[in-house]
């Protein structure tokens, strides 16, 4: 039910309905942004990026520096033997 | 698949339970950690995740799994509203399975009632827009991960006055369930993975009254097998320094105040039930979420007479016990004989979060048999029945 994928914003579609077009794993999908628009990112500053989408809502902007972070500090533990 | 593929890698997955492993040996004693989101818990067994932790580490799936939780007198007005015929009525593919007391969506359907599985809220805004002569009806389910677009369909159909549609909302709340959880005395747990799509919304501050009140560390995980491994090995690196505190593993996409949009859009649809009843666990105060007054022509409990009945489990069903993380899904007398995901006799073999559904269909008659053995240390495992490889899948 929570199931949720990640997805790239490659379209905006409908800027009043809030209504972008994502690729989801290589499939394209309508899905509205009204989660992840504000003032600091209207929609047309939205395409490139990435985002959770969840029962054809984007639901939270996925965080590339945060999962670097997050990828080296694995990558350093599995240095450690 | 970009943020996917990377935190699937074996080697680090190696390496995390190298370190989990020193960690457990650290604590030296025996661990109980509950996954409260029925994602986790399905990750958890598609990834074979608990074998791979120490035998120390016990991993409780809690009660994250909103068609589980769902009352069977709910499912019940859900087909009574299904069953008027001028309705279409919309649901989520999830719950189509889940037995109500006489039957379940599917079985409505075969028997004429027009019962559409749609992907998202917004398509069965759609249908209402196609079908103008008929009233459509939304199955609203789902902890706070699912709210904000359900509120955000009833804004959108307020903003076309839409005229036949609404919602029956079922919409639970994940921090009274937790806090219901806490104060049973029954479950001793040593830690929650705490659920990262609710938190993408909520944020990670509701869970402070976990580690303030009762004490216990928290982590807010990912889903895929390193996010999973590395709360884990989070949550034992707390216990080992004597800390509990709230963390956040996931924040690539979590951030502690959640998403302002998403939670003004739930504040401004939703209101809080004074109680919900949980199949299993029972009635949960200000669990629930039901329509505003503001929104009364989108709601289906004031649009339609629904019988509202509360209806007991099955006798022999023990979804209450395992969403209460207190029993295991081998542990009830019909797991795989009479109660199975093509003929489920409680819920939580239906979805496929659930836990007995999980453990049907990727469970291990090795970690099984193990478990058995560690509880019943008196017992000769030769003499007990196990449960039989054929429905191990
Ligand atoms: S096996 Fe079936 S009846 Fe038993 S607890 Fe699980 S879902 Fe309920």
């Amino acid at each position: 039910m929570c199931l949720g994928i990640p997805g790239q914003i490659v379209e905006i579609t409908d800027i009043k309905q809030k209504l972008a077009i994502v690729n989801v794993g290589g499939v394209k999908r309508q899905v509205n942004i009204a989660c992840i628009v504000d003032e600091q990112h209207p929609p047309e500053a939205c395409i490139g990026g990435w985002v959770l989408v969840h029962v054809g809502f984007a639901m939270n902007r996925i965080n590339e520096q945060e999962a670097a972070e997050t990828l080296k500090l694995l990558a350093e533990i599995a240095a450690i033997q | 698949m970009k943020y996917v593929d990377e935190f699937r890698e074996p080697e680090k997955a190696e390496a995390l339970r190298r370190e989990i492993a020193k960690l457990s040996n650290q604590l030296a004693k025996p661990l109980k950690i509950m996954e409260v989101c029925g994602g986790h818990t399905h990750s958890i067994f598609k990834y074979g995740i608990e074998e791979l932790l120490p035998d120390t580490v016990e991993l409780i799936h809690g009660p994250g799994c909103p068609v589980c939780v769902m009352p069977k007198g709910r499912l019940d007005d859900a087909i009574a509203i299904s069953q008027n015929s001028n309705v279409i009525f919309a649901t989520f593919g999830d719950a189509m399975r889940v037995p109500g007391s006489k039957t379940s969506l599917l079985q409505a359907r075969a028997q004429g009632a027009d019962i559409r599985m749609v992907y998202s809220p917004l398509d069965s805004l759609q249908i209402a827009k196609d079908n103008p002569d008929k009233e459509v009806v939304f199955f609203a389910l789902g902890f706070e991960t699912t709210a904000p677009s359900t509120a955000l369909t009833i804004l959108q159909a307020a903003a076309e006055k839409i005229p036949n549609f609404s919602m029956f909302s079922n919409h639970v709340l994940v921090i009274p369930a937790l806090k219901a959880l806490l104060d049973n005395p029954d479950l001793q747990l040593d830690g929650f993975v705490g659920p990262g799509h609710v938190s993408m919304v909520i944020g990670t501050d509701p869970y402070q009254f976990i580690s303030q009140q009762y004490h216990k560390p928290i982590v807010v995980s990912g889903f895929e097998p390193l996010d999973i491994f590395q709360s884990i090995w989070m949550l034992l690196k707390q216990l080992v320094e004597n800390r509990c505190t709230v963390e956040n593993q996931y924040n690539r996409l979590v951030k502690p105040q959640g998403n302002a949009v998403a939670l003004q859009a739930i504040n401004k649809v939703f209101a809080v039930r004074d109680s919900f009843d949980w199949r299993g666990l029972g009635e949960i105060p200000d669990s629930g979420l039901k329509i505003r007054p503001e929104y009364a022509q989108f709601d289906a409990e004031i649009k339609f007479t629904i019988p509202n009945q509360k209806v007991a489990d099955h006798k022999a069903c023990q979804c209450g016990e395992i969403l209460k993380g207190v029993l295991k899904p081998w542990q009830c007398k019909v797991f795989g004989t009479a109660c199975t995901p093509e003929t489920p006799i409680g819920s939580c073999m239906v979805s496929s979060e659930g836990a007995c559904a999980a453990y049907y269909k990727y469970g291990r008659l090795s970690t099984m048999a193990k478990k058995m053995a560690a509880q019943k240390p008196k017992v000769n495992l030769s003499q007990e029945p196990l449960p039989s490889c054929s429905f191990l899948g």
